[in-house]
């Protein structure tokens, strides 16, 4: 394997990621991402100088609308879907 | 009359005609989920209750004449990564188990319009990420030509329903294959429309530059009919492209008289199985004797495809499945210590591996210092693939090959080696990368008895010349056998094409 990737690397990247992986899932992780990487080494092969990266197939730029309000009051459906709710509020872990 | 072997359109004009009515329709699939579901398990959730009330409400308004299309009182399936209002909407994941969308996807309702009675939803890959429909939170679909084999994926659940007769037809969304190889291993037709020509709104994003809803039908003449029915311009996705062409229907023609069809050489080398190979190019003969003309050529960059979608799907997964922290909806854990906490644990257990593990990748290739080397490069190779693509619709109207080097896998086979399901998808994914059309219709049975998928692809917006050559490939195939219909499952039903 080409790529190794370090306990620090996976650390990072599980910070970034926002998930907390067992030591297990930690190990596999650093595998799977050395192999994953290895294979992505295949596209140095071709030569990419000068090409413009291709974030969209089509040449769609800024797409505006007026802002207008078009749905409806759906207070109720989504605070029925909060994992914790308490007078018409999401509750949230203290965050400051 | 059986209800159940007549295709959506057939249903729907036999409803107009009042051979039978739109509660029937639906007491025969349900009749049908009842027989079939625990074994194949396609669903994951089941409107028992409120498909028969749906489908009075449709039938009083066919009768008044308020629904004239040709899919109304049709009884269909939806991928459950769709919103839909008040109804379950879970991605086949534990953090959205318990999620009711307070809005209905827009491909939802353009079908709803046309008066679709909504069996329930589809089980998938969790977030659509898997081609076996194992990644599944709550346990995997079996394929209805022979329950030991998966029945592709993601839109396993879709392409499952409508080969098992457990609805009429299905919406499913395709990122790099997602219809079009379940479609493959379910013997049915599946159709990824061009980027853009159906709206994505209500549709939980995978890799929102990749990702398209398309239908899963019975035949080509049904996929048509659905996708007329479901390509609408939508200002609430700003990636939706304004149409004035999309009376797919029209293109139901048996002409392809002079149609120039180009056999890319790179779809039949290793790794191909070889009966799937003898059965496409047998097809393509087919086309040729209806007067097409049929020529090998080299597409090339086709073994780039998979590491640059790998890059950008992953790169784009990471960024969109940000919005599952636990505050609003969905699953939040039940230990934790703070905020930090709380985001890191309720992802790590409401997340399956393949989700963790395409996250991870997405996270590192985007990170700094490594962007460049990874994503911008991936968008440099969508380019190049996109410009071959340009170069071989200069010279042809239509691609053809197959949907899948294999028919389907046995259960349990794939998931092992992660590599190596990915590279299943080796003749979809380019497709999505380019923004193209494609479908795939079926083509013969393998020696197992599993069908084998037929792909066609055609340039962004040609969606007509695809419907036009697949049409005349199916009638000139004749009658395709249908999944465990009357006993044993694929015994002495060997295509004969």
């Amino acid at each position: 394997m080409a790529n190794i990737i370090d306990d620090d690397t996976i650390e990072y990247v599980s910070i970034l990621a926002k998930l907390e992986l067992s030591e297990e899932e930690r190990e596999q992780a650093k595998k799977d991402m050395g192999r994953m990487l290895d294979y992505i080494d295949k596209l140095g092969e071709l030569d990419t100088e000068g090409v413009e990266p291709m974030t969209h197939v089509f040449p769609v730029q800024n797409v505006f609308r007026e802002d207008i309000v078009t749905n409806s009051d759906t207070r109720e459906e989504l605070l029925a879907n909060a994992p914790e709710q308490r007078d018409g509020m999401f509750v949230v872990p203290k965050t400051v | 009359m059986d209800i159940l072997k007549m295709t959506a359109v057939e249903l729907s004009a036999a409803i107009k005609d009042r051979k039978t009515t739109a509660v029937e329709a639906a007491r025969a699939s349900l009749e049908r989920i009842a027989e079939k579901e625990e074994q194949y398990h396609c669903y994951l959730t089941i409107d028992r209750q409120g498909v028969l009330k749906q489908a009075e409400e449709v039938q009083m308004r066919i009768e008044k004449g308020e629904l004239t299309g040709p899919l109304a009182g049709v009884p269909m399936a939806v991928k459950d990564n769709l919103c839909t209002a008040g109804m379950l909407t879970t991605c086949a994941s534990r953090i959205l188990e318990n999620f009711v969308p307070p809005y209905s996807a827009e491909a939802v309702l353009r079908l709803q319009k046309a008066g679709a009675v909504m069996i329930g939803k589809t089980n998938m890959d969790e977030f659509a990420m898997g081609s076996t429909t194992e990644t599944s939170a709550f346990g995997e679909t079996k394929n209805p030509w022979n329950p030991a084999h998966v029945p592709g994926g993601s839109s396993g659940g879709s392409a499952a329903a409508v080969a098992a007769g457990e609805c009429f037809y299905a919406l499913g969304s395709d990122t790099g294959g997602s219809i079009r190889q379940p479609a493959s291993f379910c013997g049915v037709v599946g159709m990824k429309p061009t980027y853009g020509t159906v709206s994505r709104y209500g549709l939980i994003a995978y890799g929102s530059s990749l990702d398209q809803i398309g239908p899963l039908a019975k035949d080509v003449t049904d996929c048509a009919a659905i996708l007329e029915s479901i390509a609408f311009h939508d200002e609430k996705d700003s990636t939706s492209i304004e149409r004035h062409d999309t009376d797919f229907t029209l293109a139901l023609s048996e002409n392809v008289k002079g149609m120039r069809i180009g056999v890319p050489n790179d779809y039949f080398g290793e790794g191909l199985d070889e009966e799937v190979g003898d059965a496409v190019l047998r097809a393509a003969k087919r086309l040729e004797e209806k007067g097409a003309i049929v020529e090998k050529f080299d597409l090339s960059l086709v073994d780039y495809a998979i590491p640059a979608y790998y890059t950008i799907a992953a790169a784009e997964a990471s960024s969109n499945l940000e919005r599952f922290d636990g505050m609003k909806y969905g699953y939040r854990t039940k230990d934790y210590d703070g905020l930090h906490s709380l985001y890191k644990r309720t992802r790590s257990e409401g997340f399956g591996e393949e989700v963790k593990r395409r996250i991870m990748l997405g996270s590192f290739v985007l990170s700094s210092g490594y962007y460049d080397a990874y994503y911008l490069k991936a968008l440099k190779v969508k380019a190049l693939i996109k410009k071959a693509f340009d170069d071989a619709f200069s010279k042809y109207d239509v691609i053809l090959g197959p949907a899948a080097p294999t028919t389907a896998p046995k259960l349990g086979e794939s998931l092992a080696d992660p590599i190596k399901m990915y590279l299943g998808d080796i003749y979809t994914i380019a497709v999505n990368l380019a923004g193209l059309p494609g479908i795939s219709v079926p083509c013969g049975l393998d020696s197992a008895g599993l069908p084998i998928g037929l792909q066609l692809i055609g340039d962004c917006f040609q969606e007509k010349k695809l419907i036009r050559a697949a049409y005349t490939y199916e009638k000139a195939r004749g009658a395709f056998p249908a999944a465990d219909v009357g006993g044993g499952i694929a015994a002495g039903r060997k295509e004969g094409v």
